[in-house]
């Protein structure tokens, strides 16, 4: 039992770590705030005045930003759903024994250790391709035209890709999961004469989800910035076909050197990106709880 | 005890007595094309002569280099104390006083012997600003058995008309022969270029002397609709992602009947280590429209030191030896003339060992036909060839890029590039406050 004497001495010792905290949160903020209402391009130093909401106004009518918008929500979409059917699928086979079970999990795991411009290089060259790719060969090796997947379907190539390296991680949590599954409720349901699709979802799916509500969490947070996939592979286009908010942002801040227009930019992704965590923590959130 | 721990200091001192004094290392952000990395390859022979410099190189691609040699220098970071720049950035830096001058060269640097087009590109107010490494223009590079196998024979001087119809006679899509390929990436830099370069001899223009944008115009729609024509018929799969190194590829492995890109182009064509078509290759003028200008742009890649750097004699050195004539001298004594750097000093063109190269004379000739004051048909208010030089430019033509690129991927048609173009450039134009 901490006595207020011990409590306050510890408030003390740990106020240089929040501070600091704090400081390094707060000065990039406050500074990207301050950016978003001058007009600050970086080819025209000193000229910086302010500028009021014209970024704001320019950034909230440019026709990217409602492309953006979309594409971003898609990919988020897209990727966690890809994930999670194939991560539960991906479980269940892994959870069953076989031979050679050890090599096969780590093959399936592999992709997550794979860096994300690495592997966006590795499908844009090797397979992607409409000329040297290998989809390009296996197309022609069956007398069909090589289909051009970053240039007539960019965003879904780029959530294929994306989902090709979340995909392990939501396979590990979720076969984690099912791991802790009671294996005498599976088999007193066998017993009463369940088939597997009525054990699947009646005794496994309820089981997982809560990991599921934590691979969702997990990964919106971090697929609401995807970049690194997008500048390698399509660089947001052919047009804004692939352009999500913080491609745009970055388009806005270090292509055309708007440094103004960026920071309101990323003012505005700081709000979205809110919006839906709170959406999130409301709507499955609660499946954290008790 | 006491023994050792003196033996042992008398040691370092000793030690720290015969090492040199520290190297002194420069940075130097360069693009990835290929003069650059036989830079980079030939750097042991500047360590050689100066002992006392060490050299670190940050190669990235023509894109990325941009950005982050633009955001070090804007914001005074001091990463690099060289930066590999064009000549759309050494006029708007020079003004800025971003650059160290380079006036001070000495008289062995002969630096009246740069060809006259391409020192006035980067010269602002009497002042040099950054060194030439390699200069260029553009030109069509093209295959000569597929030319002939078509049954045409290539002019020197060839009109776009002609090779639109060459293009689709060479274009065999089941082997793997495309007519012609084409910059389709997106960027100021990559489709861009050659689409303004390409719409000056179309007749066509960014603005008019009000600085309207002209995107509206019928000259546009004609260039942009023969573009997208031409790559359909007969352009490469994938070709809305294809910047100058992915179409040197396909040129190289024999998929393209004719490129037309940097002048730089050739020597990597037609050097057999590299090109499966060395001993096929033709060239000839960029096309024209019979309008007076022909489609061909004018580049500088060349060094400049970024002011404020601590380390510019160093840097001035590195810059010396680079653009220098013995440079020229030593990758043809170790790679062969034709991999010169080419198109920035007027002795390489007087050379008869240069001379004898085929792409010379046609380079020199591009050259020196480009004139930024005057690009196009109709009179513009800004210089620049296949950009506009002032800031804002940058920006506009990487979204219009974009556009056009969506364009030639098929996910618009060219009525719909040309209005968006006309509306992102009228945005942008309204908020930097040329018009009114």
């Amino acid at each position: 039992m901490a006595t207020q004497h011990s409590r306050a001495a510890a408030r003390l010792m740990i106020s240089p770590a929040v501070l600091l905290l704090l400081g390094w949160m707060i000065i990039p903020l406050s500074m990207t705030v301050y950016f978003s209402f001058l007009r600050y391009n970086l080819l025209v130093p000193g000229m910086e005045e302010w500028a009021g909401w014209t970024n704001y106004e320019y950034f909230l009518t440019d026709p990217a930003f409602f492309a953006a918008l979309k594409n971003t929500l898609l990919l988020v979409g897209g990727v966690l759903f890809i994930t999670i059917v194939g991560g539960v699928l991906l479980a269940l086979l892994l959870d069953q024994p076989f031979w050679g079970q050890g090599i096969v999990r780590i093959l399936v795991i592999a992709p997550f250790f794979v860096m994300p411009t690495v592997s966006a290089l590795v499908w844009k060259n090797m397979f992607m391709n409409p000329v040297n790719g290998l989809f390009a060969y296996i197309a022609k090796a069956f007398g069909l035209a090589p289909f051009d997947f970053l240039a007539h379907a960019p965003l879904f190539s780029i959530i294929l890709i994306v989902a090709w390296g979340w995909l392990p991680f939501a396979t590990l949590i979720l076969l984690t999961a099912l791991q802790s599954l009671d294996s005498e409720q599976l088999e007193a349901a066998e017993m009463d004469g369940a088939n597997f699709l009525n054990r699947f979802a009646f005794i496994m799916l309820p089981h997982l989800a809560r990991s599921i509500t934590v691979v969702i969490l997990i990964q919106t947070i971090f697929l609401l910035s995807v970049f690194a996939e997008i500048l390698v592979t399509t660089n947001g286009g052919p047009g804004t076909a692939s352009t999500n908010l913080t491609f745009l942002v970055y388009a806005q801040s270090l292509l055309q050197f708007d440094v103004g227009g960026g920071a309101a930019g990323g003012v505005v992704a700081i709000i979205l990106a809110n919006i839906v965590a709170i959406f999130l923590m409301r709507m499955i959130g609660k499946n954290l709880e008790a | 005890m006491a023994f050792n721990t003196r033996a042992l200091l008398s040691a370092c001192a000793i030690a720290a007595l015969c090492v040199p004094a520290t190297a002194e290392t420069i940075t130097i952000a360069t693009v990835n094309n290929g003069d650059m990395i036989r830079m980079q390859g030939l750097t042991k022979d500047f360590t050689d002569k100066n002992p006392d410099i060490d050299v670190e190189w940050v190669t990235m691609e023509e894109n990325v280099l941009r950005q982050r040699v633009t955001t070090d220098i804007a914001t005074k970071g001091g990463q690099f104390d060289i930066m590999t720049i064009g000549t759309y950035e050494v006029p708007i830096w020079g003004k800025q006083g971003w650059l160290v001058s380079l006036n001070d060269l000495p008289d062995s640097y002969d630096v009246d012997d740069l060809l006259p087009p391409i020192r006035e590109g980067l010269t602002v107010d009497g002042e040099l600003y950054a060194a030439p490494f390699y200069g260029e223009s553009s030109m069509v590079m093209y295959r000569k058995d597929l030319m002939e196998k078509a049954g045409l024979e290539m002019p020197e001087a060839p009109t776009w008309d002609f090779i639109a119809e060459a293009a689709k006679a060479m274009t065999d899509k089941e082997n793997e022969i495309y007519g012609v390929c084409l910059r389709g990436k997106a960027g100021w830099g990559e489709n861009m270029a050659f689409l303004t370069a390409m719409s000056n001899s179309f007749g066509a223009r960014w603005f008019d002397m009000e600085w309207k944008p002209q995107f509206d115009t019928q000259p546009w729609k004609d260039t942009l609709t023969f573009y997208l024509d031409l790559m359909n018929e007969a352009g490469p799969p994938g070709a809305s992602s294809n910047g100058f190194n992915e179409n040197l590829a396909l040129f190289q492995t024999g998929k393209c009947g004719m490129w037309i890109d940097a002048t730089v182009a050739a020597s990597f064509v037609t050097n057999p280590d590299d090109s499966q078509v060395a001993d096929q290759v033709g060239f000839a003028l960029a096309p024209d429209k019979g309008l007076g200008k022909r489609g061909n742009w004018l580049w500088a890649w060349s060094l400049g030191i970024p002011a404020g750097t601590q380390k510019e004699e160093a840097a001035k050195k590195f810059v010396e030896w680079a653009t220098s004539k013995e440079y020229l001298e030593l990758v043809a004594s170790e790679e062969g003339w034709a991999n010169v750097p080419p198109g920035t000093r007027t002795s390489l063109y007087e050379n008869p060992e240069y001379q004898k190269i085929p792409f010379a004379k046609m380079t020199l000739d591009s050259i020196n036909s480009a004139d930024p004051k005057n690009p196009t048909v109709d009179p513009v208010p800004y210089v620049g060839v296949q950009f506009v030089a002032i800031p804002e430019f940058q920006g506009m033509a990487t979204v219009i890029g974009q556009i056009f690129s969506a364009a030639l991927a098929g996910t618009m048609d060219a009525e719909n590039a040309l209005a968006s173009a006309q509306a992102t450039a009228e945005r942008e134009m309204t908020k930097a406050g040329y018009i009114k």
